[in-house]
């Protein structure tokens, strides 16, 4: 049992670094990182982070060469996040289209397709975003009801999705709408991708609980694809969306904001009735309990490592990872505006404030305990996928959707 | 990277498993605890014979040579078939201490007889109803001798000799004290986990060997220990969410499955996270006490805390997923509850393990 690399991993992480720190300036702290002035400032910084990456051949890295991407093995991916997190380097922006589109155009779309998408989405030129939630549909999405329509080699598309991040700075979508309502409801679905500037695409901003807005409404009127982009079969758009999720679920990872480092900090030096809050006995507790969450989480991580440098592929258990961190970034997040007490909920203009960070915590760890599966859904797929147990009991199973109830929402 | 434990390490896991299990190892936790013998004799010898006591004792004085992720695969079976023998006390505690803090000779004293099982050696440490600290241990060494009483000593009726803390001059130290000793009275106390026995100890004058003494050779003491207990209430935590889950699974109510219902299954999804994050601390307990880590305080602070809340959390639910067949004495679930409060006990509170672990944290000034 031992922390370190194979001679193999040792000299692929050293030349990650070399070229990193060739190109991009190394952190100066833990609370370091690349700033940007706009949404729109971001991505042109990603647009040219990315285009350098992909000359150097570190672009989507587990892609095939001929994708633009290295055909790297999941441990040197592994490796390569270790170094860049390093680094001050801009984010953001492609991990929809690298992480859940490319993998179902390289599994359904035709040669010609992937020659002419999957480069320009490895060198970052190309953006996307997946369009499948709806107003009725989140945690139940084989629920959606945006209508797909065929008539000879054009499909016309109404409805509406919600959720869609960056929809609207996105170039392409990956869609996936109901084709036949008379089906049962996984079985009529069918699955395509299009051009976000198709006339009948209307993309409207969500504000949300935190003032920003990262995601959107997308309303479809009468939008025209042609066949040729429908990925998959006409009816077989839950199995191509479950690609999707399975890619989705890999790449939503640890709750971003502070952690225990942060409100062990904070406790040392901040007062608490006259003594520093690291006295406090219930302080030190709950910290005592965030240290072995986030370690325990950390050396699990460590242990899926460990599983894909032996070459083995790592199982569900990952989805812990979100389940706890979401919810220990929350109490974190209440207990450091709670340890400045009044003070804890002014806002401030400074971004490095403390109370800044843990406000922003706050409102994110409630966003990240519904996105991507919420903490239920994760819940049940630990319970069914990694423990064996039953699917629960299903009020729709095998009715056509169109006489399934709906209520009103 | 290689955060895990080898093939051949995992082939002795699995050996200790199917042993434990042929040997009926939880049949044989209810009747002691049903039963008057304190703990069961034949399958320690069993376990004796299969070289287990003597995993970490170097070969020069009796033992395998094998190291600590040996002894950590097979804390977990102990734990997962709640063997009722005094295998904590001898091999994790006093082992240990005579292991790091005795002389050659102590050494040689004392650890083939653990190796081989011949003797049985108990950690006397609390004195009463709250932790012992620096502060107010009362059991006095002075002159070769020792004073004073000890309380919940696991195995102090079976055991052939005692590690003990006692106050020297203004310091803590581990004294080595035979249970054969003039002036030395044991009493059987019954705990609510009677599949592992447990006494009060006066002692009167009663001779005793020093070991390398000091305050944080105990607290070292209990820290390797701690990572060591802790495999054992991770196989006891694991044990009870496999046990909760096969309930569920064959148990039908309203025309279906327990375990279809999700307010089970995210009552075993929680269980399951409890289990995994307590398994990775483990892990990282098991590197840092293989490896004598600068970080064994911290790491054996964390494991301790996260094996304990695995424990507590599926060893209740366990109870509860059951429904009211998991209240009856027939059932095996309250065995599980009682060993988790046991061990839970054992080597001190999850109030004290927290403050240790933020302590070292402090001291590691990890900013």
């Amino acid at each position: 049992m031992d922390f370190n690399d194979t001679p193999e991993e040792a000299n692929f992480r050293k030349e990650a670094y070399d070229w990193l720190k060739a190109n991009a300036p190394l952190k100066e702290g833990p609370k370091d990182g690349w700033r940007t002035a706009s949404e729109e400032e971001g991505l042109k910084e990603v647009k040219v982070w990315q285009k350098k990456l992909h000359e150097a051949g570190w672009a989507c890295m587990h892609w095939p060469k001929a994708y633009g991407g290295r055909e790297s093995t999941p441990i040197e991916r592994v490796i390569w996040g270790q170094e860049v997190s390093k680094f001050k380097v801009p984010g953001g922006y492609l991990e929809i289209g690298q992480g859940m589109a490319g993998p179902v155009m390289m599994m359904y779309a035709t040669e010609e397709q992937k020659e002419r998408y999957l480069p320009p989405m490895a060198k970052g030129e190309e953006i996307w975003c997946q369009l499948f939630s709806e107003p009725g549909a989140g945690s139940d999405l084989a629920g959606l009801k945006t209508k797909s329509v065929q008539e000879g080699d054009t499909w016309t598309i109404n409805g509406q999705k919600i959720w869609t991040s960056g929809a609207h700075f996105s170039d392409y979508g990956i869609l996936v709408t109901r084709s036949d309502p008379n089906a049962p409801k996984h079985k009529g679905l069918t699955y395509f991708f299009l051009d976000m500037k198709s006339p009948g695409v209307e993309v409207r901003p969500i504000k949300q609980i935190s003032g920003g807005a990262n995601f959107n409404e997308v309303y479809f009127t009468d939008v025209k694809i042609p066949d040729s982009q429908r990925l998959g079969a006409v009816g077989d758009g839950w199995k191509v969306s479950l690609t999707t999720l399975m890619n989705e679920r890999l790449a939503v990872g640890d709750a971003s904001g502070p952690d225990f480092q942060e409100a062990f900090t904070l406790a040392r030096g901040q007062d608490l009735n006259g003594k520093l809050a690291i006295e406090n006995d219930s302080v030190r507790e709950k910290l005592a309990d965030w240290y072995c969450q986030q370690s325990g989480l950390k050396f699990a991580k460590y242990r899926n490592i460990s599983a894909l440098s032996r070459g083995e592929t790592p199982g569900p258990q990952s989805s812990i990872t979100k389940v706890v961190s979401g919810n220990k970034l929350q109490e974190i997040a209440n207990f450091g505006m709670d340890l400045l007490d009044s003070g804890g909920i002014v806002r401030s203009d400074e971004k490095d404030a403390d109370q800044s960070m843990y406000q922003m915590g706050f409102y994110g760890a409630a966003g990240i305990r519904i996105a991507g599966g919420t903490d239920e859904i994760l819940k049940n797929i630990i319970s069914e996928q990694v423990l064996g147990m039953p699917q629960d009991m299903r009020a729709d199973k095998g009715i056509p959707f169109n006489e399934i109830p709906s209520g009103n929402k | 990277m290689n955060f895990e434990f080898s093939a051949d390490q995992m082939q002795l896991k699995d050996i200790a498993r199917k042993f434990l299990e042929k040997e009926e190892s939880v049949k044989r936790a209810r009747n002691v605890l049903e039963g008057d013998s304190p703990f069961d004799e034949e399958l320690w010898k069993q376990i004796a014979e299969m070289g287990f006591t003597a995993t970490a004792i170097p070969e020069e004085f009796g033992g395998l040579g094998l190291g600590y992720l040996e002894l950590c695969v097979i804390a977990e079976e102990l734990g997962r078939s709640l063997a009722p023998t005094p295998f904590s006390s001898s091999v994790y505690l006093a082992s240990e201490a005579i292991l790091q803090f005795g002389s050659d000779s102590t050494k040689q004293n004392y650890l083939p007889s653990i190796a081989s099982a011949e003797k049985i050696g108990a950690f006397a440490h609390s004195e009463a109803n709250t932790a012992p600290t620096e502060e107010n241990i009362s059991c006095e060494y002075k002159d070769g001798s020792i004073n004073g009483s000890k309380i919940a000593v696991a195995d102090g009726d079976i055991a052939d000799f005692f590690i003990v803390t006692a106050r020297t001059n203004d310091e803590i130290g581990l004294f080595v004290v035979n249970s054969q000793s003039k002036g030395i009275e044991i009493k059987s106390q019954s705990t609510l986990d009677p599949s592992r026995s447990h006494a009060s100890i006066s002692f009167k004058n009663v001779e005793a060997e020093a070991l390398d003494s000091g305050w944080s050779n105990v607290q070292t003491l209990l820290d390797r220990a701690a990572v060591l207990f802790s495999f054992e209430q991770l196989g006891g935590a694991e044990a009870c969410m496999d046990m909760a889950k096969e309930y569920a699974m064959g148990r039908y109510a309203f025309g279906r499955s327990i375990a279809s219902f999700q307010a089970i299954k995210h009552k075993l999804a929680d269980m399951y996270i409890a289990v995994e994050l307590a398994r990775s601390n483990c892990y990282y307990g098991a590197w840092a006490l293989s490896t004598n880590a600068p970080e064994l305080a911290t790491a054996a602070a964390t494991c301790r805390v996260s094996a304990s809340q695995a424990y507590h959390e599926c060893s209740k639910e366990n109870i509860q997923t059951h429904g009211g067949m998991g209240f009856t004495w027939e059932f095996d679930c309250h065995l599980y509850y009682r060993r988790c409060r046991q061990l839970a006990a054992n080597i001190g509170s999850q109030s004290i393990w927290k403050d240790k672990l933020i302590s070292s944290l402090e001291r590691a000034n990890q900013l």
